[in-house]
C-alpha cells in the first residue's frame, strides 16, 4: 500500500496522449478508411411511416450481384430479435411498423450509386395508423397502446420519509413543470460497421463502445454461437452513448447479409441518415409539488417524472431509474414521493446519451430549486446550500452517502473564481445580465448491484519477455482518453514507462469481457481492475519471461441494494460538481452571449489532469448546446432537424473558455482514488445557463433549449 | 469522362471524372488519402478540410472537375513539412486531440490561419476554427494548440 500512496503523488500529472500524433497527423484509420478486398456496400431500407402495417413490398428487378435481405432471410434456427437489455426490438420489421425509420431490410451490392437508385425504386405500401409521438400522446394511448395496455415500459415509485404527513403541515405549495427535449449526439464520425465471414466466424469491425454487446445482440438472429462471432472495435470517432446500443441494430441486419453472401459488406451512414434514424436523448417532463412551511423551508416534494422512451424499450427503464434517482440532485429533502414512467411512443427509440437520464433529473431539480428560492425571496445558490447532502445523508432510494461531501469547499472555490456574489449584486434581477449556478452529482458505474450481477467485469494483464506488459479488456478508447489512462494506471503500479504498456483496440477474440464503455465506469470500475491486476502481476513477473494476471470485479462490501424495490445504495459512490454561468441577453435580438463559465468537480482523484480538463470543457460545452441551442422537434412522424445546418451545435465562437477546478477526495475503490468523470461534466451546465437566464429576465425558465424564441415567449407572457 | 490534371501535395496528379464526383471522393478513394474525413457531406463540419490554392475549402463541396489546374494540399502533404509537424506536435502537447475525427480538418484550418496571421490572438483562433465542428473538446484545448503552434513555430509562417 505504501508504494501505491507514493505513486499517487504523480498519477495526475499530464502526459501526452498516446493516440494524439496518429490522430492529429491523419494516420489513424477509422472504419471508412479501412479497405477490404471485394468490398460490398449495404444500405438499410427503412419504413416511411411512424405507425401501421406493411401491406406489400415491391422490389425492382435486381441486377446480378445485388441482393435484398429481409426477415425471410434469417437463417434456420435464427430469431428475428436483437438481444439487448430487452429483446423487443426486431432485426427487420415483419409486419408491424412502430416508428419511421425502422429497418425493413438491407440492400447489398458492389456499387453505392447503384444501391441508392435501387433503394429509390423499392416501393412499400402501408396501412397507416395514428402514431403517438409525444409523452402526452403516449400516456393517453393515442391510436391504441403500442406497448402492453398502458404504454408504460416502467412505472416506478419511490418514497423517502412521509410525504403525506409533511404535505398536511404545509403552509403553501409550489407547483412546477420542467421539460427537456431530444438531443442528437453528433459524434463527428457517423455510424459505420464492416462485416466479413472468415474461418467460419462472423467478424464485425465496428465503430462502437461495447464490442461484447454486439456479439450478444447478433447471436439470436444469426443462429451462431457467440464464440463464432468476433467483434473488433475500430478507432471510434466519438460516441457519447450513441454507439452503445445502435451498432447492435446495424450489425444484426448486416450479419444476415454477410452470412448469406460470405463477402465483406460495409454499412456507413451518411450524416443525414444518422441524424434522422438513430436514437436521441430521452425528452422529459417533470411535475413538482413542493410543500413549504411558514419560514419557507421545504417540507416535502411530490414528483412525477416522465420520459419519452420511443418505440422499443432498449435501455429506457435504466435511464428512467437514473433520472428519478437524480431528481433531487445533491439535496437532502426530508420527505419525497417520486413516480417515474418510461412512456412508449412512435418515435425512434430513445437511448443512451452521456448522463443517461441524470441530466434530465438534475435539470428539473435545479430549476425547481431555483424557482422555489425565488418564490421565497432567497438567493438561489444560498437557498440550495441549505439542503446539501452530507456524509451519512439519505438518498431518494433510502441509501446512504458514504463519502465526505465537499460541496461547501467547492462552492468557496467557484464562487470566488467567478465573482458570484459581487456579480449578483451588480446585476439586479431583470437587468438582462445574469449569473446562475447548478449543483450536481453522478453515481459512478452500473445502478445498484449491476456491476456484480450483470457485468462481473474481468481484466487481464500480460507481462512479456521483453519487459513490456499488455492490458486486455473490452472497454474502448472513443476520445475520452482511456487508451492513455489505462496505460498510466498499469504503468504506475508496475513501474513501467507508458511506452512499455500496450493497449490495442479490443477484439472479443482476445480480450475478456470487462463490460461496456458506459456509465462513467471505465476508470472507476475497470481502471480499478487494471490496478489490481497490475498489483498481482508485479508480485510474480520477473520482466524476463511471460506471466499473466487477472482481476475480477468485487463489490464494495457496504453497498446494499434491492433491485426489485429500487431501495438502498443505487451507486457505490458519487462524483460531484458545481457550474457557474454568466451571461447577457441582448434586449433587441434576445440572443444570449455567455460571458463566463466556471466549474469545479470532485472526481476522487484525476488520473490525468489534461484529459480531465478535456472532458470537463467538452462535456460542459455539449451541455450548453443542450441548454441553449440544440432544438430538435418531431414533425410528420420524424425528426424535423436532420442536418448540421438546421440542428445547431456549438462552434468555437459560441461559448468562452471553461475555467475548471478540481477538488480531491480519493475513493478507496477507485484506481489511485479516481471516481467517475465522463458524464458528471455533462449533468449541470444546462441548468446553470437556464438559471442565469432566469436571473437576467426575472422570469421562470422551465424548459430547454433556451432559444431567443423561447425568451421572446417568456418576456411577452407576463 | 474528363481528365483532370492538378497538383496534390506537390505531385502532378491526373484522374478521370465520371458523373458527379467530389474532391473528397477523389482524395479518399482514387488517391487513398484518407486523412480528410467525411463528417457531414454538406460543408458544415469541416472534417474534410484541405487547402486548394492556399485557401481552406471543404473538399466535400468541391466538384472534382473544379480542381483542374489547382494546387491541393492535404494533411498527408502538410505533415511532411516543418509547419505540419509543428502543428501536430502542438496539438498533441496541448491535449487538443480526443476522438480525432475532426482533428485533421482542424490542423488544416490552423495552417490556413497561421499562413495569414502568424501571431493570432485567442479570438482570432476561435474565428479561424469556427468552420470546423468538434463535439469532444469544447474547443478550449484546440485553441491552445493553435496558440502553442504559433508560439513554437516563429519563423515558420
Amino acid at each position: 500500500m505504501a508504494q501505491v500512496v507514493m505513486m499517487n503523488d504523480t498519477i495526475s500529472s499530464s502526459v501526452r496522449r498516446v493516440d494524439a500524433v496518429e490522430k492529429a497527423g491523419g494516420y489513424a484509420r477509422y472504419i471508412a478508411d479501412i479497405s477490404f478486398d471485394q468490398l460490398y456496400y449495404g444500405k438499410l431500407i427503412r419504413t416511411a411511416v411512424a405507425r401501421g402495417y406493411i401491406e406489400s413490398i415491391d422490389l425492382p428487378e435486381m441486377p446480378s450481384e445485388y441482393r435484398f435481405f429481409s426477415v425471410d432471410d434469417i437463417p434456420p434456427g435464427g430469431e428475428n430479435r436483437i438481444e439487448m437489455i430487452k429483446s423487443d426490438w426486431p432485426v427487420f420489421t415483419n409486419h408491424e411498423v412502430r416508428y419511421c425509420g425502422q429497418t425493413i431490410g438491407i440492400l447489398v451490392g458492389p456499387d453505392r450509386q447503384t444501391l441508392c437508385s435501387l433503394a429509390e425504386k423499392i416501393s412499400v405500401s402501408y396501412r397507416e395508423e395514428v402514431p403517438a409521438m409525444s409523452i402526452e400522446e403516449g400516456l393517453s394511448c393515442l391510436g391504441g397502446p403500442i406497448h402492453g395496455d398502458d404504454n408504460l415500459y416502467a412505472d416506478y415509485r419511490l418514497e423517502k420519509g412521509d410525504a403525506d404527513a409533511a404535505f398536511r403541515k404545509a403552509d403553501r405549495i409550489i407547483e412546477d413543470v420542467i421539460e427537456t427535449g431530444f438531443q442528437e449526439h453528433v459524434y463527428l464520425e457517423p455510424q459505420g460497421i464492416t462485416a466479413e465471414f472468415r474461418g467460419g466466424k462472423l467478424i464485425f469491425h465496428a465503430s462502437c463502445q461495447c464490442p461484447y454487446y454486439i456479439r450478444k445482440a447478433v447471436a439470436p438472429s444469426s443462429a451462431l454461437d457467440p464464440d463464432d462471432i468476433i467483434v473488433n472495435q475500430v478507432t471510434t470517432g466519438g460516441a457519447f452513448g450513441g454507439k452503445e446500443h445502435f451498432p447492435d441494430i446495424i450489425a444484426s441486419a448486416l450479419g444476415i447479409a454477410v452470412l448469406s453472401l460470405k463477402k465483406p459488406v460495409q454499412v456507413l451512414f451518411e450524416r443525414r441518415e444518422d441524424m434522422l434514424w438513430t436514437p436521441k436523448r430521452h425528452p422529459s417532463q417533470v411535475f413538482f409539488r413542493t410543500a413549504l412551511d411558514q419560514q419557507g423551508r421545504i417540507l416535502a416534494m411530490d414528483i412525477d417524472a416522465r420520459i419519452n422512451a420511443g418505440a422499443y424499450e432498449s435501455c429506457s427503464c435504466i435511464v428512467l431509474q437514473r433520472a428519478i434517482f437524480s431528481v433531487n440532485s445533491v439535496y437532502d429533502i426530508p420527505n419525497v414521493r417520486i413516480r417515474g414512467r418510461a412512456v412508449a411512443t412512435n418515435t425512434v427509440p430513445s437511448d443512451a446519451f452521456r448522463g443517461f437520464g441524470a441530466p434530465q433529473g438534475i435539470f428539473a431539480a435545479e430549476m425547481h430549486m431555483s424557482h422555489v428560492a425565488r418564490e421565497t425571496g432567497a438567493d438561489a445558490s444560498d437557498f440550495k446550500r441549505g439542503y446539501i447532502l452530507s456524509k451519512g445523508g439519505k438518498t431518494v432510494t433510502n441509501g446512504t452517502v458514504h463519502e465526505e461531501v465537499k460541496l461547501e469547499s467547492m462552492w468557496e472555490t467557484v464562487s470566488r473564481e467567478s465573482g458570484y456574489y459581487e456579480k449578483m449584486r451588480k446585476y439586479p434581477k431583470g437587468s438582462y445580465r445574469g449569473i446562475g449556478t447548478s449543483w450536481y452529482l453522478h453515481g459512478g458505474g452500473f445502478t445498484g448491484s449491476g456491476e456484480k450481477e450483470i457485468i462481473n467485469g474481468r481484466v487481464q494483464l500480460r507481462g512479456y519477455a521483453d519487459g513490456s506488459a499488455e492490458i486486455l479488456l473490452s472497454n474502448v478508447e472513443m476520445g475520452q482518453g482511456t487508451a492513455t489512462t489505462f496505460r498510466k494506471i498499469a504503468g504506475k503500479v508496475l513501474g513501467l514507462p507508458i511506452e512499455k504498456v500496450l493497449f490495442q483496440n479490443p477484439s472479443t477474440a482476445r480480450v475478456p469481457d470487462s463490460g461496456p464503455t458506459v456509465a462513467s465506469r471505465s476508470i472507476m470500475v475497470v481502471g480499478r481492475l487494471v490496478e489490481r491486476a497490475a498489483e498481482e502481476l508485479k508480485q510474480r513477473w520477473d520482466r524476463k519471461s511471460e506471466e499473466h494476471a487477472e482481476a475480477v470485479y468485487e463489490h464494495p462490501p457496504w453497498v446494499k441494494w434491492d433491485q426489485q424495490t429500487l431501495q438502498g445504495d443505487a451507486y457505490p459512490s458519487f462524483s460531484w460538481g458545481i457550474c457557474v454561468v454568466e451571461l447577457a441577453v441582448d434586449p433587441v435580438t434576445l440572443e444570449v452571449e455567455t460571458k463566463g463559465v466556471w466549474a469545479v468537480h470532485e472526481i476522487g482523484r484525476a488520473i490525468d489532469e489534461a484529459i480531465v480538463h478535456g472532458q470537463v470543457a467538452g462535456g460542459i460545452i455539449q451541455a450548453l448546446g443542450y441548454g441553449a441551442m440544440e432544438n430538435l422537434e418531431v414533425k410528420d412522424g420524424r425528426f424535423f432537424q436532420h442536418t448540421l445546418s438546421d440542428y445547431i451545435i456549438p462552434t468555437s465562437l459560441d461559448f468562452p473558455e471553461v475555467h475548471s477546478f478540481l477538488e480531491e477526495n480519493p475513493y478507496e475503490y477507485g484506481p489511485f482514488g479516481a471516481k467517475g468523470l465522463g458524464e458528471l461534466v455533462f449533468d449541470g451546465a444546462a441548468a446553470a445557463f437556464a438559471d442565469a437566464v432566469e436571473h437576467a429576465l426575472d422570469r421562470r425558465v422551465s424548459r430547454i433549449p433556451v432559444t431567443p424564441e423561447y425568451i421572446m415567449e417568456l418576456i411577452t407572457d407576463e | 469522362m474528363n481528365e483532370i490534371i492538378c497538383r496534390v501535395n506537390g505531385r502532378n496528379t491526373s484522374f478521370t471524372v465520371q458523373g458527379i464526383k467530389r474532391l473528397l471522393d477523389v482524395l479518399r478513394e482514387d488517391l487513398g488519402l484518407t486523412a480528410a474525413k467525411e463528417g457531414c457531406g454538406e460543408g458544415e463540419c469541416g472534417a474534410c478540410s484541405v487547402l486548394m490554392n492556399g485557401k481552406l475549402v471543404n473538399s466535400c463541396l468541391v466538384p472534382a472537375a473544379a480542381v483542374h489546374g489547382a494546387d491541393i494540399l492535404t494533411l498527408e502533404g502538410l505533415r511532411e513539412t516543418d509547419r505540419g509537424r509543428c502543428i501536430i506536435e502542438a496539438f498533441s502537447d496541448a491535449g487538443a486531440v480526443q476522438c480525432g475525427f475532426c482533428t485533421p480538418g482542424m490542423v488544416m484550418a490552423a495552417e490556413a490561419l497561421l499562413e495569414e496571421n502568424p501571431e493570432p490572438s485567442a479570438e482570432e483562433i476561435r474565428l479561424a476554427l469556427s468552420g470546423n465542428l468538434c463535439r469532444c473538446t469544447g474547443y478550449d484545448m484546440l485553441v491552445k494548440g493553435v496558440g502553442l503552434a504559433a508560439e513554437r513555430g516563429k519563423g515558420l509562417w
